[in-house]
């Protein structure tokens, strides 16, 4: 478990991370989402103890950071960004490094090492200098350290920036299946994996928090949330007649695709009445859905509110 | 203390991983003799002792040691890696002391290889040994200090270049600090008792003693002292420099 109190980074004049409160709990999947600088890498920087925070307390499985330094980071595995490790040992060197220096007893090493490797799929390359490895191994390499000693609390750094899709999706599944366990925090920017992976996500814009929900209610603020797009011939008075009703709040028309959405008044479900009055008006529609809501709507719409507001300020 | 023993080990493999490693006793090799027989004229003077070869040292270290202590730090920053170190449940000066010290064991390797000199003097005359083992031990204190201002420099940049030339220029004022000329001119404006300590600061100095052959406490606790500030500077120059 992870509990952050008002923490606060300054670097120099700038606030990178400007009074964030937030506790990720056992057995889920904590998301870091924001823009590019929003201060996420500094915020996972100051949970592993890389940085100290200007103020506010970090607590690790209950555990004081800045009075017990290195036993929260014995508790901790730490992806950092880019997965840096020494390019020029072999993988398993490395890992066994890694193992001595997590003070892993020497009779457990091997072990811990055979594990990981099986693991993180890294037998191919076992005797391979680092280096010399493709972006994906050198990811997986670096995700094998931060779990070879098997921590209660897992952090990392958009661990799948930069992968391919197969790459991916190995990755989350990992993730996935260490989540029961184990406390969980990951930043990306990547929001198809908010649905694959996240259990909760903080949307962090401008060092600020900006949002704290799971991912299906942060879809719910989006407008296209329960919209019902049908795809038709342009006819404008149809679409005035649809945006006449007391259920419908808007229309929307996409002239490359020929798409109608019908955007709900708040709340609303309307996917029957919209069928229902396009059966009785007998519209020949192609194909007829419902939307769920947009992830990467709700983020913009969030993350440039707090733009807007630095201005006003 | 066993997590300083991995952390020497590594680095030293890490050093032999490479050619730089070999490139660098070669060319310390190659010049302490050329330094030593040319330059200090070690067969002509007819006398059985290794002055002219140990006298070169701190020359000869002004620019080896720099080149090994740059990279101490300013890669691990560079590459990103800095991050994985200090989140591994491990004290901060346990890296700086094991960083240094692999270093300094790589130069101590060096300095061995050089016992073909002392075989070479014991076959030609007569020598004081105890006088050589002396110089051996000042000569590897003098490169203890230099990597340890070296250890410091590399912490506070990125660029190794820039490493090199500062720990160079530094390295040098301290060599400098007891040459009459550079005290000449702080007796200008200095009190005498301050000019006394700016030459007592001098590697020239406390080394030149040693290798007489006298292993005096003070040229000791100086190396020491003078080793121990610049790791504990480096520690802190660390923990600034770690976030930008």
């Amino acid at each position: 478990m992870i509990e952050c109190l008002n923490l606060t980074k300054q670097f120099g004049h700038f606030t990178a991370v400007d009074d964030l409160t937030f506790t990720a709990n056992q057995g889920q999947v904590l998301g870091f989402l924001g823009p590019n600088g929003a201060g996420k890498s500094t915020t996972m920087k100051m949970i592993t103890g890389f940085l100290e925070p200007t103020s506010g307390q970090i607590k690790v499985c209950g555990h004081d950071i800045a009075k017990n330094p290195l036993l929260c980071k014995d508790k901790i595995g730490y992806l950092p960004e880019g997965a840096p490790s020494y390019g020029e040992m072999e993988v398993g060197d490395f890992l066994y490094f890694v193992a001595k220096m997590r003070g892993i007893a020497a009779n457990e090493q091997k072990n811990a090492v055979e594990s990981v490797i099986e693991r993180v799929n890294l037998a191919n390359v076992y005797y391979q200098d680092i280096d010399t490895l493709s972006k994906g191994f050198k990811r997986r390499v670096g995700l094998a350290q931060a779990i070879i000693h098997n921590p209660e609390v897992l952090i990392m750094d958009e661990p799948t920036d930069g992968l391919d899709p197969n790459q991916k999706h190995q990755v989350r599944e990992l993730i996935i299946n260490m989540s029961k366990e184990k406390t969980i925090i990951l930043s990306t920017h990547i929001l198809e994996e908010v649905h694959a992976v996240f259990d909760r996500a903080i949307i962090i814009a401008d060092g600020q928090l900006v949002a704290d929900n799971t991912p299906k209610e942060l879809e719910k603020q989006s407008r296209y949330n329960h919209a019902v797009s049908f795809v038709t011939e342009l006819d404008t008075g149809l679409l005035n007649e649809i945006k006449a009703l007391d259920c419908v709040r808007d229309v929307a028309y996409d002239a490359r695709l020929k798409e109608t959405t019908v955007f709900p008044s708040q709340g609303l479900f309307i996917f029957d009445d919209i069928s229902q009055f396009l059966k009785s008006r007998s519209v020949k529609v192609n194909s007829l859905k419902m939307e769920s809501g947009r992830l990467d709507e709700v983020f913009r719409n969030i993350t440039q509110d707090s733009r807007e507001r630095e201005v006003v300020k | 203390m066993s997590t300083v023993t991995a952390i020497i080990k590594r680095e030293l493999r890490s050093y032999f991983a490479t050619p730089i490693a070999y490139v660098f006793i070669v060319i310390f090799l190659i010049m302490s003799g050329v330094f030593a027989f040319y330059l200090g004229n070690l067969y002509e003077r007819g006398q059985a002792d290794l002055m002219p070869f140990f006298n070169f040292h701190p020359w000869l270290y002004l620019f080896l040691v720099p080149a090994v202590a740059m990279r101490l730090w300013s890669e691990e920053r560079n590459s990103g890696n800095i991050e994985l170190l200090m989140t591994l449940p491990v004290k901060k000066m346990d890296w700086v002391l094991g960083k240094f010290l692999a270093a300094w064991l790589f130069i101590a390797l060096a300095l061995l290889l050089t016992f073909p000199m002392v075989i070479s003097i014991n076959y030609l005359g007569n020598p004081d040994n105890g006088v050589i083992l002396a110089s051996y031990f000042g000569s590897l204190l003098l490169a203890g200090g230099f990597l340890a201002i070296g250890s410091c420099i590399s912490a506070a940049t990125k660029n190794q270049v820039i490493a090199f030339i500062l720990t160079v220029v530094i390295c040098f004022l301290f060599l400098l600090a007891g040459f009459p000329m550079v005290l000449n001119f702080f007796k200008l404006f200095l009190p005498q008792v301050l000019v006394d300590a700016v030459a007592s600061t001098s590697f020239l100095t406390h080394f030149e003693s040693i290798t007489k052959g006298v292993l005096d406490l003070g040229d000791l606790s100086y190396f020491a002292l003078m080793m121990a500030v610049w790791l504990y500077a480096t520690g802190v120059v660390i923990d600034m420099k770690k976030g930008s």
